[in-house]
């Protein structure tokens, strides 16, 4: 057994969420930089150098990469063989995205569902827990935006939709979803179990380094597919027009129930945040 | 694409009919900030008779909320909004004679036909770039429903804001042209 003061997590998780909020991944940096080759738009490569040049600035500290920095999504994957002290695991995190908000000059993005009335502290996060084996603790903080966030859907297909149902639903979201997520978007797509669980593989499929094909390779060649489609549709950096509206699709899929075939598609912004560590 | 156009707020008609979709404007002078809350607020506050917090009539309304101001830096990251969340306001807005509003994305049908008719223009930023615009903001302030936060109305000062223009006042969108110029249809 190994023991961990709650503290630890704490301080991790204020630092996870500053970190995630000024460094965007180097993949992603990396992706949005070669997409400036790719776009056959100028406007779209304007917008591109821009957004390179708005991470560079990020990254000196001079303010966050986006002013949306977020619901604070956390994953928790706790090995069995961790026990903690010092108070309780969910006041610990909560006190973290507090910390970070505060300390990282980052905007505060909750509210009352009706009133609209601001929490004020960020919280409450959102946050999805693993048993692993093991003595580790990992955690990954990924800042969620709302204007990405709100083009993700849901959708229960018919078994009899099949693979080219899946193709149809995710194409045409992009499709409607135009210039509201900022785009080039990275599209997570989720398939499997029931309704919240092929959300939760959607969001998870956001976590893959950015262009990492999916082991399998029948899913990898969907994954091909859905992105050729998607930038065929001509909306281009920020839907202005291009030939780069999707940097990568990143489909994750597990058995479903015999009756169903859900499909979630869950759409990041080009600040595509995410930042871990294993205690 | 073509020359980049600099224009100085307040905007009068003249401004706004020269400029077409997908031309790059560069914005000086002040500039208003207003998300979902704010234009509830107002546009219930015009309901009930009473003032807006500004003379809404020229000006430029920004769909941003800022993330909090380093020390020493007048703002924080303050790249735009999704607009279409303020289509059911920005409307009423054009017809008291806003000129122009500053976001992201597709608005309606009626906020493009509003454009025509009362001469304002859509402005596009480009969202995600919350530091690199956030340079372009000289001065900010806070001048209406402080307690909504981050969505509070703000003043601010704006050295050459860029913006392209999305719709302009002849029926011309920037998403149309450009979406159809690259789309490939098997
Ligand atoms: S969609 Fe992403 S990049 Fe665009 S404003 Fe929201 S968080 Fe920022």
């Amino acid at each position: 057994m190994r023991v961990i003061d709650l503290s630890e997590v704490t301080e991790a998780i204020a630092k996870l969420c500053i970190d995630a909020n000024y460094n965007l991944p180097e993949d992603v940096y990396n992706a949005l930089k070669e997409a400036i080759e790719k776009e056959k738009s100028p406007v779209g490569k304007a917008v591109l150098q821009h957004i390179i040049e708005n991470a560079d600035l990020a990254r000196e500290g001079v303010a966050p990469i986006c002013q949306d920095c977020g619901l604070a999504v956390i994953f928790m994957e706790i090995g069995q063989d961790v026990r903690f002290t010092g108070g309780n695991l969910k006041d610990a995190i909560f006190e973290g995205v507090r910390k970070g908000y505060r300390e990282g000059y980052l905007r505060k993005s909750t509210c009352h569902p009706f009133t609209r009335a601001n929490i004020g502290d960020n919280t409450p996060p959102v946050i999805h827990y693993d048993i692993v084996p093991g003595d580790k603790v990992r955690i990954v903080v990924a800042p969620k935006g709302g204007g990405s966030e709100n083009m993700s859907q849901v959708v229960m297909l018919k078994p009899a939709d099949g693979v080219e149902g899946i193709i149809e639903t995710v194409v045409k979201r992009v499709d409607e979803a135009g210039g509201n997520p900022c785009p080039p978007i990275i599209v997570g797509v989720g398939v499997g179990g029931t309704f919240e669980r092929s959300a939760f593989l959607a969001k998870k499929a956001l976590l893959r380094p950015v262009g990492k094909p999916n082991p399998d390779v029948e899913i990898a060649r969907i994954e091909q597919e859905i992105l050729e489609r998607v930038n065929k549709l001509g909306i281009g950096p920020m839907g202005w027009g291009g030939t780069v509206t999707a940097l990568a699709v990143h489909f994750e899929m597990e058995p479903v129930h015999i009756a169903s075939l859900p499909c979630a598609i869950n759409i990041n912004c080009h600040v595509a945040r995410h930042k871990e560590i294993i205690l | 694409m073509s020359d980049v156009i600099r224009l100085t707020t307040p905007l009068s008609d003249e401004d706004v009919v020269k400029l077409k979709a997908g031309d790059r404007v560069l914005i000086s002078g002040v500039i208003y900030t207003g998300r979902d809350a704010a234009h509830k607020r107002m546009i219930e506050a015009l309901e009930k008779g009473e003032p807006l917090p500004f003379d809404v009539k020229g000006q430029v309304i920004y769909y941003v909320g800022p993330s909090p101001a380093k020390p020493g830096r007048p703002i924080g990251a303050a790249g735009p909004t999704t607009s279409y969340r303020m289509n059911p306001y920005a409307p009423k807005l054009i017809r008291l004679g806003l000129k122009g509003m500053i976001g992201k994305g597709k608005m309606s049908e009626e906020v493009r036909e509003h454009c025509i008719k009362y001469k304002a223009v859509y402005f596009g930023a480009i969202g995600g770039c919350g530091a690199l615009l956030s340079q372009r903001i000289k001065k900010a302030e806070v001048i209406a429903y402080e307690d909504l936060g981050p969505e509070a109305v703000r003043r601010l000062e704006v050295e050459d804001f860029p913006v392209i223009v999305v719709y302009d006042t002849h029926g011309g969108n920037l998403e149309e042209i450009g979406i159809k110029q690259y789309r490939v249809v098997e």
